[in-house]
C-alpha cells in the first residue's frame, strides 16, 4: 500500500492585497508519496512558494483539504502549526537563516528546543545529523566562520534533527557556486536514496534534474507532473 | 522550551549587544539607586526625629511664662511672672488627662568629689519628672515625693557628670558637695546623648526642686516656690488638643487674664510639632520618591524602545524559530524574558550604586541613612516589574509575526 504522505485537494489561496484579491493558487490537487523526491518549478508569481508554504504548515490554503502524514492542517490554529513544522517537516532556505554568533551545533538543534527535548540528547542527536553531513569537524563553529556551503549543510543539519517527513527546500542552491550546489544537491540525493521524502523548490531545470519528479505550476495551477 | 534555556538565550542575545545593552539598563540603573538613595535618606531622616521625639517624651506638654514661643513673639519666655508649685499642684489635681507633671528649675553649681569638680547645670525637679520626661536612672533610684516635700539632699547626676566626678567607679552612695551643700547620690540617670541643638544633655544634676531652690540656688525671684518650666505629660488615651485647652483656661484663671487679653504663658506640645515637621518632611520624601519614580518610568520606556528595535532587528530570526516549530508564546517569553533579564540586572546595579550613594551620603555629612531591606526588594520587584510591563508589548509584537513574511524580512 502507498499511501499518499501529502494529499491535497483543490486547494486555493486568495489574498488581499488593498481592494485587489491575488488568487496565489487556484484549486490544486495534488498526491505525493513517501519516498518520493519532487521538484516544484516555476516562474516566480506562480504559485509555487505559495504550495511550498502550504505543504510546510507556514501558511493555510483559503479553501481546499491538506492532508499531510495523516493530519489536516486546513482548520488547524497557529501553535498547532507550529507544533507540526516542528515535528514533520524540516526547512532548508536559500539564504541559509542561520542565527548568527551562535555555534553551529546550537543551529542544528534550535529545532528540539521547541520540542522539548533535553540538552543532551539535543546535543547527540545535531552531532550525529552534523556528521552526516560532513561537518564533524567544525561543530563549534560560528556561521560567520564557515563557508556558504558548509553553512547550507548546518542548515539541512537542522532540518534533520527532528526527523521529518518532510525534507522542504526553496531554492537551496541559489546562493552558492555550481560545484558547491552539486556537493549540496548529491547530499539530498542521498538523503532520498536513504527514504527521505524531498520537495525542492527551484527554477533551475539542471538542479529540477535531480527529482524524480517535475511538477510546474504557473498562474497558481498545476500545468505540468512529470516522472 | 524551559525557563532555564529560556534564559539562556536571552543572555547570549543580550551579550551579543553588550553595549546596547548596557545603554538600555542604564534608565533602569539610575531609577532604581534614585530611588534607593531618596527612600534612604527619606528614612533616614524621619528616625532621626522620631528619635528625637523619644528623646523628648512624645506626648510632652511645655508650660512657660511668656507668650507663645512658636507663634508671634510678644513678650518672650521669661518676661512673665513665674510659675510656681501651686500651679504644678493644681495642674495635677484639677485637669483630667495628665499622666505626670512636675516643675523644673535650675542654675549652675559646681560640683566638688575627692578632690576633682566640675560646674555644669543643675535642675530642681518635682518626683513625677521621671516619668513626664520619659526619662529614668540606669542605676540607683530616682526620689520620692517625700523627698521634695522635706528638701532632702538626694541627687541624681547624669552619665557625663559621673564620668567626670568618679570616672569607672560606682558613684551610687557617695556624697558630693554641691556649690557648698553635701548631697548624697542615689542614682545616676541613663545616657540621653545630644540634643537636637548639640547639648550634652548627660552633663546635669537633678535634685527635688525644694533643695535646689533653697539650698543651692537661693534666688530671690520675688515669688514664693518659683518654677521657671511645667512639664505634662498628657495620658496615652487623652487627647493631646482637649488636654491643651484645659490647662490653658486653668492658667487663664490662676493668672488673672481677663477675656480678650493675651495669654502671658505658652503651653506647647513639642512632640506636635516635631510630627508636624516629621511630615512636612515625609511629603518632601514622597515628592522625591516620585521623581525617582519617574526616571524608573523613564528607564522603562527606554527598554521598551531597545526591544522594539530588537525584536525588528531579529524578524528572520523570529521567522526561522516559528518555522522550527516555536510557538507563539515561546517567542513572546523568550524576549520578555530578555527585557526581565535587562532590567533585573540594571535594577542590580542600580540597588549598588543606590547603596553605595546613600553610605556616601551619610559620611559626607553624618547625616543619618536608613537601608531598609524591603526598599531593595521593592527596588528589584519594581525592576522586574518595569521589564515585565515594558517588555510585554515588543514580545507580544513579535509572537505575532507572521512566519511566511518574517522569513522573507530583510
Amino acid at each position: 500500500m502507498t499511501a499518499s504522505l501529502i494529499h491535497c485537494r483543490n486547494l486555493t489561496r486568495i489574498y488581499k492585497m488593498g481592494e485587489n484579491e491575488v488568487h496565489a493558487l487556484r484549486g490544486v490537487s495534488v498526491d505525493i508519496r513517501r519516498g518520493e523526491y519532487v521538484a516544484i518549478m516555476g516562474p516566480s508569481g506562480s504559485g509555487k512558494s505559495t504550495f511550498m508554504n502550504m505543504i510546510g504548515a507556514l501558511d493555510r490554503p483559503t479553501s481546499g483539504t491538506l492532508e499531510i502524514d495523516g493530519e489536516r492542517l486546513e482548520a488547524m490554529k497557529p501553535d498547532e502549526l507550529a507544533a507540526f513544522r516542528g515535528k514533520r517537516v524540516g526547512f532548508v532556505f536559500q539564504q541559509f537563516n542561520l542565527l548568527p554568533r551562535t555555534a553551529a551545533i546550537d543551529n542544528a538543534a534550535l529545532p528540539l528546543v521547541y520540542s522539548g527535548i533535553s540538552a543532551s540528547e539535543r546535543k547527540q542527536r545535531a552531532e550525529a545529523r552534523l556528521r552526516q553531513v560532513g561537518l564533524g569537524e567544525r561543530m563549534d563553529h560560528h556561521p560567520s566562520q564557515l563557508s556558504g556551503g558548509q553553512q547550507q549543510r548546518v542548515a539541512i543539519a537542522r532540518a534533520l534533527v527532528n526527523d521529518p517527513a518532510i525534507l522542504l527546500a526553496d531554492e537551496p542552491t541559489g546562493a552558492l557556486d555550481s560545484q558547491t550546489s552539486e556537493e549540496i544537491l548529491q547530499i539530498f540525493d542521498q538523503l532520498n536514496h536513504d527514504g527521505m521524502t524531498i520537495i525542492l523548490v527551484t527554477h533551475e531545470p539542471d538542479v529540477a534534474a535531480h527529482a524524480k519528479r517535475q511538477i510546474v505550476f504557473r498562474d497558481g495551477e498545476i500545468v505540468e507532473d512529470r516522472t | 522550551m524551559n525557563l532555564f534555556a529560556a534564559i539562556r538565550v536571552a543572555l547570549t542575545a543580550l551579550r551579543v549587544n553588550a553595549l546596547r545593552s548596557a545603554l538600555a539598563m542604564l534608565g533602569v540603573v539610575i531609577g532604581v539607586s534614585a530611588v534607593i538613595v531618596m527612600v534612604s535618606v527619606t528614612e533616614g531622616a524621619s528616625n532621626a526625629i522620631e528619635e528625637q521625639i523619644a528623646s523628648f517624651g512624645a506626648n510632652l506638654l511645655i508650660i512657660r511664662p511668656g507668650s507663645s514661643a512658636f507663634g508671634g513673639r510678644r513678650g518672650g519666655a521669661g518676661t512673665a511672672t513665674f510659675m510656681n508649685d501651686e500651679d504644678v499642684e493644681a495642674l495635677r489635681n484639677e485637669i483630667d488627662g495628665i499622666a505626670a507633671v512636675s516643675g523644673e528649675m535650675f542654675g549652675t553649681s559646681t560640683f566638688v568629689a575627692d578632690g576633682v569638680n566640675w560646674t555644669t547645670r543643675i535642675q530642681g525637679v518635682h518626683a513625677e519628672y521621671f516619668e513626664a520626661r520619659d526619662w529614668f536612672p540606669s542605676s540607683g533610684r530616682s526620689f520620692y515625693s517625700e523627698e521634695v516635700n522635706s528638701g532632702a539632699r538626694v541627687i541624681l547626676i547624669g552619665q557625663t557628670l559621673a564620668q567626670e566626678l568618679y570616672g569607672a567607679s560606682d558613684p551610687v552612695g557617695q556624697i558630693v558637695r554641691v556649690g557648698t551643700t553635701p548631697m548624697e547620690i542615689i542614682g545616676v540617670m541613663s545616657a540621653k546623648g545630644e540634643s537636637s541643638w548639640g547639648q550634652d544633655q548627660d552633663d546635669v544634676a537633678l535634685a527635688p526642686i525644694t533643695t535646689v531652690r533653697d539650698r543651692i540656688l537661693g534666688y530671690d525671684l520675688g515669688v514664693r516656690d518659683p518654677v521657671f518650666t511645667i512639664y505634662a505629660e498628657i495620658d496615652a488615651s487623652a487627647d493631646p488638643g482637649l488636654v491643651t485647652a484645659d490647662i490653658e483656661d486653668l492658667m487663664r484663671i490662676r493668672r488673672n487674664i481677663q477675656p480678650g487679653a493675651e495669654d502671658d504663658f505658652s503651653v506647647n506640645n513639642l512632640g506636635e510639632f516635631i510630627r508636624a515637621r516629621n511630615e512636612t518632611e515625609s511629603q518632601l520624601g514622597v515628592l522625591l520618591a516620585a521623581a525617582a519614580g519617574i526616571s524608573l518610568l523613564v528607564g522603562g520606556i527606554g527598554i521598551m524602545n531597545i526591544m522594539l528595535v530588537s525584536t525588528t532587528e531579529r524578524t528572520r530570526e523570529i521567522g526561522l524559530r516559528l518555522a522550527v516549530g516555536a510557538k507563539r508564546a515561546d517567542i513572546r517569553n523568550q524576549f520578555l524574558i530578555e527585557s526581565v533579564v535587562l532590567c533585573f540586572t540594571g535594577g542590580l546595579v542600580g540597588l549598588l550604586i543606590g547603596i553605595g550613594g546613600a553610605a556616601y551620603i551619610e559620611s559626607l555629612d553624618q547625616f543619618p541613612i536608613e537601608i531598609q531591606p524591603s526598599v531593595a526588594l521593592i527596588a528589584i520587584g519594581a525592576s522586574a516589574f518595569v521589564g515585565i510591563f515594558f517588555g510585554f508589548y515588543p514580545a507580544h509584537r513579535a509572537s505575532r509575526l507572521d512566519p511566511i513574511e518574517a522569513l522573507r524580512f530583510e
